[in-house]
């Protein structure tokens, strides 16, 4: 199927061929479009006005309390913790991801053999989903000591590692970083199938020219390559970010419900159907729902208009 | 044109796979609702009635004495079928959440599980959703056989409103019997000795002679603690009013709780409680404080009671039963009004609940059961229930609502975040305040 051919094609029978398939188009997504309208689009609507309602209990109470829900999460101390275990998750995630996942592409870009076999080896972990990884790192990072060692821990013991025995989620302050390795371990494989596609794009011809021109290889990647698969890191930036934002089933999998490890969506959760506080969840749902919107419009508008421009 | 044929089919069905998953995805919620809302026809086209209980009981010796139960009702009440709407998982979590949406949705189920007390009056009685029981209890004569103090805690206004077919006890301390003799210590019966004995282990080299679980046991520790502190009648009174969160009281049971978590191990958050049993059992830890399904786990492991552990009452609360109870409700516009009550009829039977209790592992919350079907632990649980005061548990939904109860769970989670026991206390102020 040759571009060329359709160019040459649609604008001889445009008129009376655009109009029927464009009806026919219509009527083929209305099934999805009306699904979405009600499920997603009349879903945050209905959620946006329980986020202003007084609703407490099991029946709907939707009384009108304008951001008193809101000013409550504002100086609440678990909603600060949530905050704080989001932005250290977000960092430690997507920063991980995308160095490690960069990594990766490097090195499988040049020419590695069999590379195909470590391409799929790296993208693997994303066929699990975040319950199963949860599991198996609670193994792994048992934070039990003395004579309990086990997981990692017990093979630090074993490699006179001592010093590098800790207890991963259980650190205060911090035990959040841990939960993010295994997310780390998770989508850094596909953070590089990401980089890989964007780095097979360069062409071949500009790398030359660097080298011809006396380039060193760190300057070919700082100076020529870098530069041209931003649109992928922005990408990948925005994809790993919506999905820590959204963290939930990784948390709960691997250490439960704690006030220590908690996060907004997990909070959302147990605020609404533990404490039937409906309310309450509402707003934090839009909470969420905001802070996700600011990370991905921009997207969304930035490649709208790439596309308006090709 | 080929390909374009191709894209429409392919548009086709992303847009039916689509729908499909939205239809999976509602069905998953509700799909009780689907065998559980129909009267089912028999053979000669009859109809048959039916009786639909909804719960949380999906596994392990809850499912089991569930259906011994059944069995019990399917002799008593042939011609009535028993429909079976169990949801799975987060220990009733995604079952209350399915519920709340049905009730939401004008669909009760007949009958559904909750634990008695304040978790199911302080939501269900609230929302109007269930119906008073007191003719039941009077038809049967169930007050003459249920103790006097358990009535009060499973009331609203004088109305009783479920039948609980079993008891739990939740302040009971487990211990390593081969640790205490080796370390000299007895049994502590109060507070002060019970800090004594954690001493004594500490200094011996046990580094945490409490075993403690995830952030949830923290509350049963908490509540625990809480009642040896302050005595059953502050503690009541903290529940009805009577009592003020800010009082003294609360400040020195706040204290008591704080110093019992210096003996606890530092790894608690990441175990469960049977974990937390088992550093019992290893002789890892000396004590745990955990209700008495403990008991059953340290059966299933093959452990003998006295010789691989003992138990008594939380030091400090003996006298005192602190009871959590598996209830079943009548729901107000029942579908099968008639049938749900032959149901509660057996759920509150003397059969009925030596059906279920001796497998589920807790005792009848009745005084006249057959002692011969139960074990040496729950015999002794049987005599104090019979004799002791009883008072309700915060962590099992007896003594505070859904929402109070979530937020002092949030007010202890933060505590073990920052140890701040005055904004603990003013945060158990302002649980109160909001859902009280």
């Amino acid at each position: 199927m040759a571009v060329a051919t359709a160019d040459i094609e649609r604008p001889k029978a445009k008129h009376k061929l655009l109009k029927m398939e464009s009806w026919w188009g219509v009527l083929w997504i209305m099934p999805s479009l009306i699904a979405v309208m009600v499920f997603v689009y009349g879903f945050i609507g209905w959620t946006a006005r329980v986020s202003v309602s007084a609703w407490k209990g099991l029946l709907a109470d939707y009384t009108f309390v304008g951001d008193d829900n809101f000013a409550a999460l504002a100086s609440d101390p678990r909603f600060d913790i949530d905050i704080q275990n989001t932005i250290i998750f977000t960092i430690v995630f997507v920063l991980g991801c995308l160095f490690i996942g960069l990594g990766l592409a490097i090195l499988l870009d040049k020419g590695i053999r069999g590379e195909g076999f470590y391409r799929s080896l790296f993208l693997f972990p994303m066929a699990i989903s975040f319950i199963v990884t949860g599991v198996v790192w609670r193994w792994l990072m048992n934070p039990a000591q003395g004579d309990r060692l086990s997981g990692l821990n017990l093979l630090f013991d074993k490699m006179g590692l001592d010093f590098l025995i800790n207890s991963w989620h259980g650190t205060p302050t911090w035990g959040i970083a841990a939960v993010a390795l295994p997310a780390v371990w998770q989508m850094s494989g596909y953070t590089m199938a990401l980089y890989l596609a964007g780095l097979r794009a360069v062409p071949d011809s500009l790398r030359e020219a660097a080298r011809v021109d006396g380039a060193s290889e760190f300057q070919v990647y700082r100076k020529v390559v870098m530069p041209l698969i931003r649109p992928v890191t922005l990408s990948a930036l925005i994809i790993l970010g919506h999905i820590s934002l959204k963290v939930f089933d990784l948390i709960i999998a691997m250490a439960g419900k704690q006030v220590a490890l908690d996060v907004p969506a997990i909070y959302m959760w147990t605020t609404t159907f533990d404490g039937f506080f409906f309310g309450r969840g509402a707003a934090i749902g839009m909470v969420l729902l905001f802070s996700v919107a600011i990370l991905v419009i921009p997207y969304l508008w930035y490649t709208l208009r790439q596309e308006r421009d090709l | 044109m080929k390909t374009r044929k191709t894209l429409r089919f392919a548009a086709v069905f992303l847009a039916l796979a689509l729908v499909a998953a939205a239809c999976g995805g509602d069905d998953e919620g509700s799909d009780t609702t689907v065998d559980g809302g129909t009267d089912t026809t028999v053979d000669g086209g009859t109809m048959m009635d039916s009786v639909e209980v909804f719960s949380w009981w999906t596994g392990g010796g809850e499912a089991a004495g569930l259906d011994e139960m059944i069995k019990i009702f399917a002799s008593t009440d042939p011609d009535i079928e028993f429909v079976n709407s169990a949801v799975a998982g987060g220990a009733g979590t995604n079952a209350r959440a399915v519920l709340a949406s049905r009730l939401q949705a004008n669909d009760p189920p007949d009958s559904w599980q909750g634990h008695a007390g304040q978790e199911l009056i302080g939501t269900y009685v609230a929302a109007d959703q269930i119906e008073p029981l007191n003719f039941l209890y009077d038809q049967e004569g169930w007050l003459d056989v249920m103790p006097d103090t358990l009535i009060p805690l499973i009331s609203n206004d004088g109305n009783i409103y479920s039948v609980p077919v079993n008891i739990h006890r939740a302040n009971v301390v487990w211990a390593n019997p081969t640790v205490l003799s080796d370390a000299g210590i007895s049994m502590p019966t109060s507070l002060a000795d019970f800090f004594t004995a954690l001493d004594t282990l500490q200094a011996g080299g046990m580094d945490a002679p409490l075993a403690m679980g995830e952030q949830w046991t923290s509350m049963h520790l908490f509540e625990t603690i809480m009642l040896a502190s302050m005595g059953p009648d502050d503690w009541n009174g903290l529940w009805d009013g009577s009592v003020g969160w800010d009082s003294a009281a609360v400040t020195q049971g706040i204290e008591d709780y704080a110093k019992a978590l210096t003996y606890t191990n530092s790894d608690a958050s990441a175990l469960s409680w049977q974990d937390a049993g088992q550093l019992v059992l290893d002789g890892t830890s000396a004590f745990n404080i955990m209700g008495d399904w403990q008991e059953g786990f340290f059966r299933e492991l093959g452990s003998v009671p006295q010789t691989d552990y003992v138990w008594a009452a939380v030091p400090g609360t003996e006298g005192n039963f602190q009871f959590l109870s598996d209830s079943f409700v009548l729901a107000k516009n029942a579908p099968h009004r008639d049938s749900a009550i032959a149901w509660l009829t057996v759920a509150g039977s003397n059969q009925g609940q030596d059906a279920f209790n001796p497998v589920k592992g807790s005792i009848p919350a009745r005084n006249d059961a057959d002692r011969s079907l139960y074990g040496e632990y729950l015999l002794s649980a049987m005599d104090d229930w019979a004799s002791n005061t009883v008072v309700g548990s915060l962590t099992h939904g007896v003594v505070a609502n859904d929402s109070w109860k979530s937020e002092i769970d949030t007010a202890l989670g933060l505590f073990l975040v920052n140890g701040d026991v005055e904004a603990l206390q003013t945060a158990f102020v302002a649980a109160q305040a909001a859902s009280g």
